[in-house]
């Protein structure tokens, strides 16, 4: 299964224009401009302290630029206040590294967490969302009265996603998802993560620097190195690049020739 | 000799300016974290007036700081209470006035050792738990989920177990004033003697409710004071397993040096 193109649309539903952000004198992001058009997946690549994780969060307005337009379906998140931030980040899923599962909490208890705190569905209600999208991540019943603490890694990851797309958001996050996994868990993954494109039509941005995942899921790739992304396209085109960076950081996974 | 002369000055200068900085480091961190404490003091405020109201959360902390400390506040309180009997008594007996052993203990218990007490031992039981619970929370991303998932952490996570101290260590502290009372009376009464009405009347005499509302009024002091340190270590706790014991550590020093500290200002305001 490869990554389905979104249908013709060109509507942005991400669009990050000149973000700059530094800590404490270090410039993590000098120039930040990328769009990501709706329904689509996009990569952003690049080695450890590029910025990745950093972009992401000022996506989901977990940090404030230091100049700069952070644009999610077309409004500008950056001068909004918690409350404003707070409805945006309805439409937002987020699958964490680690997956960030809450320990008290049972799988089924995780994943009906945004249900519980955001709608009034009662409780049959909720376990027919809760098993749609555990059944969608391919889960099997008996895993819903079992602690995170008991899951694998896989199988921590597609709660994750579980939980993330409950609330049928627009846009999910995905940090590092394959870091730290067997070559098959991180295929079931990179799975995991068309069938919400193909399924769902939602908006995935994906931080990862593992080469051949994000050559398997991405409409689009985003190279990003210094703070800056220096390289923009489809996986094809990124191939082709000439950019030193990129092709340093390539060479690694396809070789030198 | 000639040699070694130029270095001392260099070597005592470099130790003072050593301990100047020290010291320096040190009362930055402290006023850093008191007003680090304020301000989340202010967000959890402003957060626990707004909806939604999670009651649940509330009265599953109200249950862990408060319920579940009944035993050994319970026990404290008990033990407390006999061992001052015992020791005022001795010193009363010296010159024939064994009946004040009552009104003693009564009005150091109501005044200050209950709510000094209880608070602690809130902040050994819970306050301890509190702070790993969010400090595991916060350096395994699960803050930031609850952020992600448009779920405040401070209403989520702050709010009920700063409230569950705030009213619990008043309650704690009234239970431990009964158990210490009935402690010394058991002591004094069975023990050494006294007559159980000296002992009633001598007590009724001596205390006012002012003395009970002062303790109570501390606890609750103490439990806010202790619940937010607790929380403002562990909410920003860093650095893996090793950053959550250290910001724990830190929580319980900081709340027991609080507890004595406000317990000498609030009783100095109160007189």
């Amino acid at each position: 299964m490869g990554p389905q193109t979104p249908p013709g649309s060109a509507r942005a539903m991400i669009d990050i224009v000149d973000l700059h952000k530094t800590f404490a004198g270090n410039k993590v992001l000098t120039g930040i401009n990328l769009t990501v058009p709706a329904g689509s997946t996009c990569v952003i690549l690049g080695g450890s302290g590029s910025g990745k994780t950093v972009l992401m969060k000022h996506m989901i307005g977990l940090l404030k630029p230091d100049s700069g337009k952070v644009i999610i379906d077309g409004q500008d998140i950056v001068p909004m206040s918690v409350e404003g931030l707070q409805q945006v980040r309805r439409s937002f899923g987020m699958v964490f590294q680690a997956a960030a599962l809450f320990d008290s909490m049972t799988v089924f208890e995780n994943v009906a967490f945004p249900l519980r705190q955001h709608t009034t569905l009662s409780e049959d209600e909720i376990r027919v969302q809760v098993r749609k999208r555990l059944d969608l991540m391919g889960l099997k019943r008996e895993v819903e009265g079992r602690f995170p603490a008991d899951l694998s890694g896989g199988m921590r990851k597609r709660v994750g996603l579980a939980r993330a797309v409950v609330l049928d958001p627009k846009v999910v996050l995905y940090d590092e998802p394959t870091t730290g996994l067997d070559p098959i868990t991180t295929d079931s993954v990179d799975d995991m993560i068309l069938t919400a494109q193909k399924e769902l039509g939602v908006t995935s941005v994906v931080i990862s620097h593992d080469i051949a995942s994000a050559f398997n899921v991405a409409n689009q790739i985003a190279f990003l190195s210094k703070g800056v992304i220096v390289e923009h396209g489809s996986p094809e085109q990124l191939r082709e690049s000439q950019h030193p960076a990129v092709q340093v950081f390539l060479q690694t996974w396809f070789g030198k020739n | 000799m000639t040699t070694e002369t130029p270095s001392k000055p260099n070597r005592f200068t470099g130790a003072f300016s050593q301990s100047v900085e020290g010291l320096g480091k040190g009362i930055i961190d402290v006023v850093s974290s008191i007003g680090g404490v304020v301000a989340l003091g202010l967000d959890v405020f402003r957060w626990s007036v707004r909806r939604p109201f999670r009651l649940q959360n509330l009265f599953t902390q109200l249950d862990f700081v408060g319920v579940g400390s009944i035993f050994i506040v319970g026990l404290t309180g008990t033990f407390t209470g006999m061992v001052f009997a015992l020791q005022t008594s001795t010193a009363f007996a010296l010159f024939d006035a064994e009946s004040l052993v009552g009104p003693t203990v009564a009005l150091t218990l109501t005044r200050e050792l209950a709510s000094v007490f209880a608070a602690l031992m809130v902040t050994m039981r819970a306050g301890s738990a509190m702070c790993t619970e969010l400090g595991t929370m916060r350096v395994t991303e699960q803050v930031d989920a609850l952020e992600t998932m448009a779920v405040n952490p401070v209403q989520y996570l702050l709010v009920p177990r700063v409230l569950a101290g705030l009213f619990m260590v008043p309650a704690l502290t009234m239970l431990f004033n009964t158990t210490g009372m009935t402690g010394a009376y058991i002591v004094a009464v069975f023990g050494l003697g006294i007559s159980p009405g000296t002992f009633l009347s001598r007590t009724q005499q001596w205390m006012a409710p002012a003395d009970v509302y002062e303790g109570l009024i501390k606890g609750a002091i103490f439990g806010l004071s202790v619940a937010l340190i607790c929380c403002f270590k562990g909410y920003n706790a860093s650095g893996g397993a090793k950053g959550v014991g250290q910001a724990t550590t830190e929580a319980m020093v900081s709340s027991a040096l609080a507890i004595f500290i406000l317990d000498f200002i609030v009783g100095m305001l109160m007189h």
